[in-house]
This record gives C-alpha cells, sequence and structure tokens, in this order.
C-alpha cells in the first residue's frame, strides 16, 4: 500500500497543461498560411474587377470549410449539407426581409438555426454506415427542398425569397455593385471562422476527432465519446454552413430554393476532393480552382464547362493527390532550401 | 485490502458464440494478475469482456465496488479501466504525442511522466503512429492507456512479437508501473516464464474456465501445474519467490 500511497501523493497535473505545450507547436502558423491569407486581402487591390467572384470563392470556401470539419476530421460522408446552408441562408433572408437587416445578427440567426437543426439530425448518423449516411443526408436536404417550394407564402417558393435589405455592414459600410464590402465581409468572417475552425482542430477534442475518424470502435475502448464527438462537430459544421449560406443571402440579397439543390451538396464535396480532405485549406483551395475554372471554362464552353472540372477530378483521383503533391514539392524543391538557408 | 475488480459468474463471447462460461474472479486494490493459458484459453476474451467489447451473457462486473457490467466501453474507460489490446491499436494518423493527448484525463500519469517511463517515445514524439517500430508501438499503447489515469490496467500479450531486448526493457517498466507506481493490472500471457515474476496472482484459463487460481510465486514453483497446463517447467520466478 506505500507504493500507491506514493503515487497518490504525486501532484495532480492536468494533461492539458502537459499537451499545450505540444498542441501550440502543432497549431504554430507555417510561413505559406500567412501567405495565402495576404493574398486573399491583396486581391481586393489586384483584382478589383472581380471582387464579386471572389465573394462567391470566399463563400464557397466557408462552405466547403465546414464540410472538411465532418468528413475530414470524424469522417462522416454527406450529400446534404446543403440543407444547412440553405436553412441559414433563408434564416438571414426572411430576417432582413422583415427589417431586420443588420449583417452579424443575420450570421447569428443563420448559425443557430442551422445549428439547431444540425443537433437535430445529428443522432441519425450515429448508427450505420456511410451509405446510410448518405442517404439519410441526402434525404434531409430534399425534405427542406420541397418544404422550402411547399410553404411558399414565406419562402417566395420558385419565385425566390425577394425584397431582402442588408443594412451596412458595422453601420458603415454599405453592400456596393461592385462586391467591395461583400468580399470584405465574407473574407473577415471566412477568416473568424477558419481560427475557430482550426483552434478546435488542434486541441484534444480535434486529436480525438481524428482518432475516431480512424478507427470509432477502437476509439471508444480507450475512452473517448464517439457519439458525443459526432453530435458536437457535426452541430459546429452545420453552424458553419449556415453561415456560409446567410453570407450567400446577404451579399447577394436573394434566396432561391437552389440553395437546397443537391447540386449545390456535390458541388461542395468536389470542391473538398479537388482541394484536399483533412487540413482545413482544403475547401479554401478547392473553392479557389473550381471557381476559377468554372469561370474561365465556362467563358470558353458555356454549355460543358463541366465536362472539364469532371475531367480534373478523375485525374486527380487517378493520379491520386500525393503522388501530385510530391512532384510539386520536388519543383519547389530549390525555393524552399533557399528559404531554410 | 478492499476489492478493486469483481467478476461474478461472468458468460461472455461474440454474437452467438459463448466463449467465456462461468468466470469469478477478484482483484484487490494494488495488487497485479498473470492471466495465462494455452491459444483459445478465452484470455484475450476476458480482457476484452472486462473492457466492454463483447456480448455479456451472464454474470456481473465491478469496478471499485460499482456495477460496470452495463456501461459502454468510453464508459467503463472513465471509470478507471485501461486497455492495451493485443495488436495494439495505435492510431496511425497522428502522432506519438497526439496518440497520447487526445485521451489524456486528469491524475498523475501525464505524458511527461510516461516520457520518463519509456524515453523512446520521447525521442518519438512528433513520428507518426505507422513510422514506429512495434516496442515503440507496445510502449505508446501503454503510455495511452497510463495518461488515462486507469485504477486498473490491462495489457493483452504486451511482448508478443517483440526482439527479446525489448521485451525485457518492456517488462521491466511494466514492473515499475506495477510495483513502484502501485498501478493495478491484469497481464495476458502465453508465455507464464515471463510474466510471473512480475505478477502478484496468476489464473490460469482453460476453454473458457478458471482452472487455477494462486499466487504467482506458488505457480512458477509448481513444476506439475506449468507442466499440467502448459507442457513445460520453466524456471518462472513468482514475484516474492526466493
Amino acid at each position: 500500500m506505500t507504493d500507491i500511497a506514493a503515487a497518490a501523493a504525486v501532484p495532480q497535473i492536468s494533461p492539458a497543461a502537459d499537451a499545450r505545450l505540444m498542441l501550440a507547436a502543432a497549431a504554430r502558423w507555417r510561413w505559406w498560411e500567412f501567405a495565402v491569407w495576404i493574398a486573399a486581402l491583396a486581391a481586393i487591390v489586384v483584382f478589383p474587377r472581380n471582387l464579386l467572384l471572389l465573394n462567391e470563392i470566399a463563400i464557397l470556401a466557408l462552405f466547403a470549410l465546414s464540410l472538411d470539419l465532418i468528413l475530414g476530421f470524424a469522417g462522416i460522408v454527406s450529400l446534404g449539407h446543403a440543407a444547412f446552408f440553405g436553412v441559414g441562408a433563408y434564416a438571414a433572408g426572411l430576417l432582413g426581409k422583415f427589417g431586420y437587416g443588420d449583417p452579424f445578427l443575420g450570421l447569428a440567426a443563420a448559425a443557430a438555426v442551422a445549428a439547431v437543426l444540425g443537433f437535430a439530425t445529428s443522432f441519425l448518423l450515429l448508427r450505420g454506415s456511410d451509405l446510410t449516411r448518405l442517404m439519410v443526408t441526402l434525404g434531409i436536404a430534399l425534405m427542406l427542398l420541397e418544404l422550402a417550394n411547399r410553404e411558399a407564402w414565406l419562402t417566395g417558393g420558385a419565385d425566390g425569397l425577394q425584397g431582402v435589405t442588408i443594412g451596412p455592414v458595422l453601420g458603415l459600410f454599405d453592400f456596393d455593385l461592385s462586391g467591395r464590402t461583400a468580399y470584405l465581409y465574407s473574407l473577415g468572417v471566412l477568416f473568424v471562422l477558419f481560427l475557430l475552425a482550426r483552434r478546435i482542430i488542434h486541441s484534444p477534442f480535434g486529436l480525438s476527432l481524428r482518432a475516431v475518424k480512424q478507427n470509432p470502435l477502437r476509439a471508444r475502448a480507450i475512452g473517448i465519446s464517439v457519439a458525443v464527438r459526432l453530435v458536437a462537430i457535426y452541430t459546429l459544421s452545420a453552424a458553419f454552413a449556415g453561415v456560409a449560406g446567410a453570407l450567400s443571402a446577404q451579399t447577394t440579397q436573394y434566396v432561391s430554393l437552389e440553395v437546397f439543390d443537391f447540386i449545390r451538396s456535390a458541388d461542395v464535396m468536389l470542391v473538398l476532393v479537388l482541394g484536399g480532405v483533412g487540413y482545413l485549406y482544403g475547401g479554401i483551395f478547392g473553392a479557389l480552382i473550381f471557381k476559377l475554372m468554372q469561370d474561365y471554362l465556362s467563358a470558353i464552353t458555356p454549355q460543358y464547362w463541366q465536362f472539364w472540372i469532371g475531367l480534373v477530378l478523375v485525374i486527380l483521383v487517378l493520379a491520386g493527390r500525393e503522388r501530385i503533391g510530391a512532384q510539386l514539392t520536388r519543383l519547389f524543391a530549390p525555393l524552399l532550401r533557399w528559404r531554410r538557408a | 485490502m478492499a476489492e478493486l475488480l469483481g467478476l461474478d459468474h461472468v458468460a461472455a463471447g461474440y454474437g452467438l458464440a459463448t466463449v467465456l462460461n462461468d468466470i469469478s474472479l477478484s482483484l484487490a486494490d494494488g495488487r497485479s494478475l498473470a492471466l495465462l493459458g494455452r491459444n483459445g484459453a478465452g484470455k484475450t476474451t476476458l480482457v476484452n469482456t472486462i473492457v466492454g467489447v463483447t456480448t455479456m451473457k451472464g454474470g456481473a462486473i465491478r469496478l471499485g465496488g460499482r456495477d460496470i457490467t452495463r456501461l459502454r466501453p468510453e464508459q467503463r474507460a472513465h471509470a478507471g479501466i485501461g486497455w492495451v489490446p493485443q495488436e495494439r491499436n495505435i492510431f496511425k494518423s497522428l502522432t506519438v504525442e497526439e496518440n497520447m493527448t487526445a485521451v489524456a484525463r486528469p491524475g498523475p500519469w501525464t505524458v511527461a511522466r510516461v516520457y520518463d517511463m519509456f524515453p523512446r517515445l520521447r525521442e518519438r514524439r512528433r513520428n507518426m503512429g505507422n513510422q514506429l517500430s512495434g516496442g515503440e508501438q507496445q510502449m505508446l499503447a501503454v503510455g495511452r492507456a497510463l495518461v488515462l489515469n486507469p485504477r486498473l490496467i490491462l495489457l493483452d500479450e504486451p511482448t508478443e512479437g517483440l526482439a527479446p531486448i525489448i521485451v525485457d526493457e518492456l517488462l521491466g517498466a511494466l514492473k515499475r508501473i506495477i510495483w513502484d507506481e502501485g498501478v493495478s493490472a491484469i497481464i495476458v500471457e502465453q508465455n507464464a516464464q515471463k510474466i510471473l515474476s512480475v505478477t502478484d496472482d496468476a489464473v490460469i484459463l482453460d476453454r473458457g474456465l478458471v482452472v487455477y487460481a494462486g499466487p504467482s510465486a506458488a505457480l512458477a514453483a509448481d513444476r506439475d501445474a506449468l507442466e499440467t497446463h502448459f507442457g513445460v517447467a520453466g524456471r518462472a520466478g513468482g514475484r516474492g519467490a526466493a
């Protein structure tokens, strides 16, 4: 018993304190991350005529980031993520229509409504295989689409929600036709939510999510509450998607039934696959690639632009991202060596 | 000494198959137990049953006087059961440190203390789980169970497949954990010679039943029992044996 007493006499040290340094090191910003955000900000000056497109990219990036939280870090596949984008868009749009046009109020309402929907539906995903999850998420989005279509008195139905009026950001910056305010606003919201996601992913909670993704049965047996974590991250992801929907509604001042469309859910999955799953920046890079390709290719071949996006996707999957990444690393190796020197 | 773990007439298995028929045993707080037996005797199933990943068919399991029979695996882990599974179950996409941080709970065992116990892990702290040798993976599996700050640690064939020098190092660490730190443990082993010198008591399973229960030192000295159950009269020196 003396041994036990000796063990008990050891001061109770929180493992969080012990792990804080490691997590801080893992969460340290890398040079290219600074470059990404500086480039995003500099785009206002460099591409002043493309700010509306940039705004779309920022919104799609946030939407893809929300999917990355569940797909990339918890292994939850979804073909109905547009459900949360849609309820967020309608929440912010309806507030704007009925006189509550403060942008941040709209964002908060959208996040709350989407989070409630995400929390309620997350329990449907705790059991079953990936196929079950795909069907359940798809089904929820389809139900909401039909619900929005049927309740035309509220949503505008097939004509879309019109008369949305959004006030100036911080009471100072009106949404202008050039898209300058819209882009800065969307980029700012994307950045704040990205910081939050980054913080979560580099926390013990984030690490345990990755363990759950790798093997939920194994994770349970070593003390990780799988169900609690899946519900939590799904709810958070839904809130992020809701905010993306709200940004779309606020910056276009219009919401159509397409916000719930299956194509939107499929597109965001494609964006994430293009950019890479499970490292947070996949959504941003994927949105950039997807939107630029869409913009460029649709100008050349308006009817067949999706063919080329499909082709890129097939090449990416067949060649393997790791192999392409290794080639790029080799290409930029002299630059990296020079920087280290 | 107060009972830490108690099994009353436990019957368990996988799906419709029953592997354990009627197991009753008790482990006092601060004691260690070697769980021995041939292949297929039910050793791993017994450990898995305590962890909660088998199908209970009867009986009850208590931990510190609390009935944990109906608790889920993660709830049992939170109640104080640490598990080092046979296949180690290292998360390959996490680093050594992340594997431990993901599950760590408040208590005397911290990641830093695990590094003191296994300095090799400190050197490899930034390596991914799939970059570790078998011995390093086993050390990490033990460390990960310790940072959960369990009241009882279950080790399923911890020396399996390891080089002799690594086995010695690991057994040395297990002795320190059990003897010096007072952590209660159940260690599954096929090789009685290796483990009887580490544990206080021993249980031999055969076809899902307990066929021997007694002090490790007594079993180590009992050539007949070793011959009967393992076919070898090893030179096992039980803990506390002269």
